[in-house]
């Protein structure tokens, strides 16, 4: 039974302790605001998630080519609009 | 004992309220510390659950009466082993299980999730407090596995049908699937409460989804070995509802699983993937809650409970908030780009999303229809496997068409002649194979030679994609052959590891299509010395043996097996009586054929008075190949959810700044 007391309440203070950290650590802080990404942060999420996307695309077409799943002709006329899209999103900063 | 069981469940039921009441508070208004105080909630939930956990598993293992939980589900005479798996054998250890995985899953997920942007964790900590004060309360209040009692001499004793090995496996992984859906769950719904619908929630669970996956589809096939080698029935997969209660989240999880990829290639179908998302998780819900309810006649079921409009209740709410969540941030989740062809990846991939997501929901009306027509005219009606069977090769003979074809077809457009190109020889080698399929006899199940045939097709197009990936990339030189196939690999884990599960779900098939479309059963009544055969074999039974062990005594029939003139080994079908528990149990014997991966089931029936025996006899083609395909599952999983360093260089870059914890 003893044992049993001392486990609970280890667990208890424990449990406080872990809870009540982040406000004995810092007891007054100069800023307790949970930042959230701004427009501009956001914006540039946006774009690298693009670029990514067209970059990989392009990679993605490039391969199929290379494998035969895409024809010649289908490769000429879609790797030009995949090249543009990729040079847009990484003109735009992405 | 029992009290530091109920104070440490009462300690995590607070500090999970905490988590979902001030973590709340703190996403919605802003606070930092109060975020990663309720984010330390939860670890310290996950200790006090751990608590608690060993205080169920000591009291097992002291066989220590005085817990009602305990006394009810083991006895003196229960070996160690099965002992502590009494853990997850009754109710409430199961729900002390669900909830110690679902801390165990939103520390891990919540401290790893590096990538999923602070405002959006701040959201996932309440989410998942939420689902975890759930369990908590049914624990505390409801269904406590620390109620006692004045200790009687000896206890009930385990489920006879428990008492198997895979009694230690196959629970937690299903445990491990159906409450890891609860991380992208939580994940998604907070991206839409903190109004982003960019991919972090996507990039930070992707692992999480794949492992939950997969352990629903290796904890499932478990199940399926478990009741082929155990209930003594002769078949793996009966459509119970408790089976296709794990069988619906595990679709709605591969439906997203493909979808996803729609998202990352092309932005298109997140309001779809945040709903596939949904319906996972709710069916995930709804799969514990038809095992623990006992609102079902089915073998899972071990309890009546009161816990069902508890369960009911909760998962009204959740689809409830879930979809008014998703209806709110409609505008978010528009997507800019559309589907350019009806004839590329993306577009086979959404086909295939469709079958999924309906061969899940024919799957639901299959289980809800019995319950629904009972509370509305009193009486249930039986939906049985003819329903079942007509819309798996409905929507399951063109999915697996399709793992065929979408391999072959290239992203945004594929050209008739590309395809033309691509298709010759995966369709030659399936028509091949299905003119020699009729030539050999197969034309008995028409379904059978469809299935055959479409396996060859997809399991043709995996090797072709394969060897066209390998040739490509040693085309740009420097590798060998050896090397460029292990670089096609580590440079698309995810493609190349999902190649090998639909390489295993081929296997899958043919294995199905060939035990059940082709098998032969023989039934018959025979003394000692008499024999009956089965597809080419000779069983003459020789009479019976008992022996006697400690919670059971079992009695075997020797049965010779002979094939042509060769002897090939003696087989014990027979059964066991359980002493405690006072049921009866069938043991069946199998003998396992390695050339033709084919195995001779035999059941002992009856084991009658007289001497003689109801010897049941099947002869089930290919079906090895079925548990063989739960080893290839396995390892494209594996190879999917290793870490790919290029992949996270490329992420690093992509979330610099973004990437924070709270």
């Amino acid at each position: 039974m003893s044992l049993a007391l001392l486990v609970g309440a280890l667990l208890a203070i424990g449990s406080v302790v872990l809870v009540a950290a982040p406000f004995l650590r810092e007891p007054t802080p100069s800023d307790d605001r949970l930042l959230r990404p701004g427009e501009a942060e956001q914006r540039r999420l946006a774009q690298a998630e693009e670029r990514d996307r067209a970059l990989s695309a392009l990679k993605e077409l490039e391969f199929d080519h290379r494998t035969g799943k895409v024809s010649d002709d289908d490769y000429r006329r879609l790797v030009g609009v995949l090249r543009q899209r990729a040079a847009e999103t990484l003109r735009a900063g992405g | 004992m029992p009290d530091l069981g109920r104070a440490a469940l009462v300690t995590s039921f607070l500090l999970l309220v905490y988590a979902l009441v001030a973590g709340s508070y703190a996403a919605w208004s802003g606070r930092r510390r109060l975020a990663a105080s309720a984010q330390n909630a939860l670890l310290a939930a996950f200790g006090a659950t751990a608590v608690a956990s060993a205080v169920l598993l000591a009291a097992l293992a002291r066989h220590d009466f005085s817990f009602q939980y305990v006394a009810q589900h083991t006895s003196r005479e229960l070996p160690l082993g099965y002992t502590l798996t009494a853990f997850w054998g009754g109710q409430e250890g199961s729900l002390l299980l669900w909830l110690l995985v679902l801390c165990g899953y939103s520390v891990a997920a919540v401290l790893t999730a590096r990538r999923a942007g602070r405002e959006v964790l701040a959201w996932v900590v309440p989410t998942l407090g939420l689902v975890g004060t759930f369990f908590a309360l049914l624990l505390v209040f409801v269904a406590s596995p620390f109620a006692t009692q004045a200790a009687p001499a000896d206890g009930a004793g385990l489920n006879p049908s428990l008492q198997n090995p895979y009694m230690a496996v196959h629970p937690p992984m299903l445990y491990l699937g159906y409450v890891g859906l609860t991380v992208p769950f939580a994940f998604a719904m907070g991206a839409l409460l903190a109004r982003r619908a960019d991919e972090r929630w996507i990039v930070a669970t992707r692992r999480w989804t794949l492992a939950a996956w997969a352990f629903l589809g290796v904890g499932q096939l478990l199940g399926a070995h478990w009741a082929y080698v155990e209930i003594g029935w002769g078949g793996y997969y009966a459509w119970d509802p408790v089976e296709n209660a794990a069988l619906m989240p595990w679709l709605a999880a591969t439906a997203f699983l493909h979808s996803v990829m729609i998202q990352e290639k092309r932005g298109m179908l997140k309001v779809w993937n945040v709903l596939l998302v949904v319906l996972a998780f709710c069916l995930s819900l709804f799969g514990t809650f038809l095992t623990r309810s006992g609102i079902i006649q089915s073998i899972h079921s071990f309890t009546q409970s009161s816990i069902g409009p508890w369960f009911l209740g909760f998962i009204c709410l959740i689809t409830a908030a879930s979809l008014a969540l998703v209806f709110l941030r409609l505008p978010l989740l528009r997507s800019k780009t559309r589907l350019e062809s009806l004839v590329s990846r993306e577009a086979t991939f959404l086909y295939n999303n469709l079958l999924l997501v309906a061969l899940a929901l024919t799957i639901l009306w299959g289980v809800v229809y019995p319950l629904l027509s009972e509370a509305v005219t009193g009486e249930a009606a039986t939906v049985s496997k003819p329903y079942y069977n007509f819309f798996l090769h409905s929507f399951g003979l063109p999915l697996l068409l399709l793992m065929g074809i979408g391999p072959l077809v290239a992203w945004r457009r594929a050209s008739l002649r590309a395809l033309g190109r691509t298709f010759l020889w995966p369709a030659s080698a399936a028509v091949a194979a299905g003119i020699a399929l009729l030539a050999a006899g197969a034309g008995s199940s028409r379904i059978g030679v469809i299935a055959y045939t479409f396996s060859i097709f997809a399991l043709a197009s995996i090797v072709l994609e394969f060897a066209r990936g390998t040739s490509a990339r040693r085309a740009l030189g420097g590798v060998g052959w050896g090397g460029a196939f292990s670089s096609l690999i580590a440079r698309n884990r995810r493609r190349y590891g999902g190649y090998v599960v639909h390489a295993s779900v081929v296997l899958l098939a043919i294995g199905v299509a060939g035990s059940s479309a082709y098998q032969t059963v023989r039934e018959g009544r025979l003394h000692p010395g008499d024999s009956m055969t089965v597809a080419g074999h000779r069983l003459v039974f020789r009479g019976f043996e008992t022996r006697t062990e400690s919670n059971h005594r079992a009695i075997r029939a020797n049965v010779d097996v002979y094939r042509g003139g060769d002897y090939l080994g003696r087989y014990r079908p027979g059964k066991n009586q359980y002493f405690a528990e006072d049921q009866v149990s069938n043991e069946v014997s199998i003998r396992h054929d390695p050339l033709t991966g084919g195995d001779l089931f035999l059941i002992a029936d009856q084991v009658n008075s007289d001497g003689s025996i109801d010897l049941k006899a099947l002869q089930k083609p290919l079906v090895n190949l079925i548990w063989l395909a739960g080893l290839v599952f396995l390892g494209g999983a594996l190879i999917a959810l290793w870490p790919d360093a290029r992949e996270e260089r490329r992420l690093a870059e992509r979330y610099e700044g973004a990437a924070v914890r709270i």
